[in-house]
């Protein structure tokens, strides 16, 4: 083969690369575009109905806004309105007592109930079904139901209290009461779900584990806390995650409370999501409302980051 | 190796298991028995709504009759089933769109997107539905369809889970239809929309029962009473008939009884998502 032959060759071969990178590179920005447009959408709409409200929440917190739409800046004046308003601090302390006693209740009788059902079998599968059921029905009709249950006196629930000697409580009337009955109806309420991760979690533990504890003479309990409680660790870090998420700020509390007790008996069951509520839609009080929603947003926001965390970047599965 | 595990299994444990097994039933039936009660009492006249028997003795469907009479539930069980479905069909083509370009395509900037709808995760919607009450009503969305179903439509859950469902999906197909020449709308609309269908089928009754039982939101945005959905409906009722238990029961198990029906025709497809999804 001659030199200049040899040459045109190369340049023909240079000059079908470039056609091919130019080609390439016209494909890839065809891949750009196309990424871009299918986000689009959610990423529209994230944007302007979760993520705006929240940034929202943060710069309405520094007004006061009044019935008629006008707006004061008062900087700092919300929050530190916040820090001496009683009813704030007594809904933090609601809220608090409500976390405190709903997540290891979920976390106790989710697992009960999922270790109760894991065996594979006919009853399993229609216990299971059964346990869920309830989280199949609003919340409004969740509240009404057991309103009814719990009607003060003639209640059906009522009188086997008072059959069994407890006296005549006024389970949504009395303090004492009010927020047990709260905790009590979420926790029926959502246990199936807890159920279900659990489930999840177990399906994953290597069945080799048992049985070479069982060759090794280790019993059921002894099974649980050195086999099933430790190999579900990812799945507890979630379950106590998520339910402590549902707690502080889960539209459930909210709807429930909103039927039944309205904050009330004496405050006793007024969590924080439902005394922002009323500040704004009752008071009208829209400011001071978004100052004490950016409080929860905060939370919410490193509770997000520490999920991220655990679960290696949105991957939710629990190998 | 069978019979090893079922001799001590079945014999040594027998009792146990077999009060294990009575405890879960008795716990199982106490926890639909509160449903049982509501569907009871619906059935029962006003002179024994009271009364400890769960089967009415004069069983009756007058207040049934009397809620769709008094009350235009029709049209609430219209709108909530117009506005869920909407909301449905829109969240799950664009959160397919979206979960399939995060898994698949390539392009700048594309980690710090899903970054940042993972962020808003955990946001519910208690927590920002005064700003965002503001925000809808600053667009003029006030008492109108487009401010019940819009809103609802974006979560992040529903991309998370197309697109790792994505994630698991073979290349092969869509690289064979890219050298046909086939454009990425092609690609979406006829291979990977198909494949997707039993996860599509699976999130749109999660979807469908959430919007259908959700209240807070329509009860902030629809103070007009012909944009009212059921669950706003039924609380009104209650707070109109304080105790008439029989009619307020009557409208709960209206309510209800849609999603209970869809349960016991869908329950495998409903647990199994939640079970390997993780999150409602």
């Amino acid at each position: 083969m001659s030199v200049p032959a040899l040459k045109s060759a190369a340049q023909g071969a240079s000059a079908v690369s470039a056609r091919r990178r130019r080609l390439t590179l016209s494909m890839e920005r065809r891949e750009w575009l196309a990424g871009y447009l299918f986000v689009a959408p959610d990423a529209l709409g994230l944007l302007t109905f979760v993520a705006a409200p929240a940034f929202l929440a943060l710069a309405l917190g520094t007004f006061q806004v009044d019935g008629f739409g006008g707006y004061q800046f008062v900087g700092l004046g919300n929050y530190r309105r916040m820090l001496a308003d009683p009813l704030f601090l007594q809904s933090l302390r609601v809220t608090a007592i409500y976390v405190v006693a709903l997540v290891p209740c979920l976390y106790v009788v989710g697992l009960a109930l999922a270790l109760a059902v894991q065996r594979p079998s006919l009853a399993s599968s229609v216990f299971r079904s059964l346990f869920f059921m309830p989280q199949m029905v609003s919340l409004v009709v969740v509240a009404l139901v057991w309103q009814v249950l719990l009607v003060d006196k003639i209640g059906l629930l009522t009188r086997a209290a008072a059959f069994l000697g407890l006296g005549h409580i006024s389970w949504f009337g009395d303090p004492t009461f009010s927020l047990a009955v709260i905790v009590f109806i979420s926790v029926w309420f959502l246990m199936g779900f807890y159920m279900l991760i659990f489930l999840g979690g177990l399906q994953d533990i290597p069945r080799e584990f048992y049985d070479a504890a069982k060759i090794d003479g280790a019993g059921p309990i002894a099974c649980f806390f050195h086999i099933t409680l430790p190999l579900l660790q990812p799945t507890s870090f979630f379950i106590l995650l998520v339910s402590t998420v549902t707690a502080v700020c889960g539209s459930q509390t909210f709807d429930l409370i909103y039927v039944t007790t309205k904050g009330g008996p004496a405050n006793s069951t007024s969590l924080t999501t439902f005394y922002i509520y009323q500040t704004a839609f009752e008071f009208g009080d829209y400011g001071y409302a978004a100052a004490m929603a950016s409080v929860l947003i905060v939370i919410l926001m490193a509770l997000t980051f520490v999920l991220f965390l655990i679960t290696r970047g949105g991957r939710f599965h629990y190998a | 190796m069978p019979d090893a595990s079922a001799f001590d299994g079945s014999t040594a444990l027998r009792p146990a298991r077999l009060a294990l097994f009575l405890a879960t039933a008795i716990a199982a039936i106490s926890t639909v028995a509160p449903l049982l009660w509501m569907v009871s009492t619906a059935l029962k006249g006003p002179d024994e709504v009271f009364d400890m028997n769960l089967v009415p003795e004069r069983p009756t469907l007058d207040n049934l009759l009397y809620v769709f009479t008094k009350v235009d539930f029709l049209r609430f069980l219209w709108n909530t089933f117009f506005v869920s479905s909407t909301v449905t069909v829109a969240a799950l083509f664009f959160h397919s769109m979206a979960g399939y370009a995060l898994a698949r395509l390539r392009f700048p900037g594309r980690e710090a997107i899903f970054l940042a709808m993972f962020s808003t995760f955990l946001i519910s919607l208690p927590v920002i539905v005064v700003p965002l009450f503001m925000l809808v009503r600053a667009l003029g969305m006030l008492d109108s369809y487009v401010g019940l179903i819009v809103p609802s439509i974006f979560n992040a859950f529903g991309i998370f889970l197309l697109r790792q469902f994505y994630l698991s999906v073979p290349r092969e197909l869509e690289e064979a239809a890219l050298i046909d020449g086939a454009g990425y709308w092609r690609i979406y609309w006829s291979i990977i929309l198909p494949i997707s269908r039993p996860i599509l089928s699976a999130l749109a009754i999660l979807f469908f029962l959430a919007n259908w039982n959700a209240f807070l939101w329509p009860l902030t945005i629809a103070s007009d009473q012909k944009l009212w959905l059921v669950q706003v409906a039924v609380a009104s009722f209650r707070a109109q008939y304080v105790a008439s238990w029989n009619y307020i029961m009557a409208a709960s198990t209206v309510v209800a009884l849609p999603t209970l029906v869809l349960f016991v025709i869908f329950q495998r497809q409903i647990m199994e998502s939640i079970k390997t999804g993780g999150l409602k």
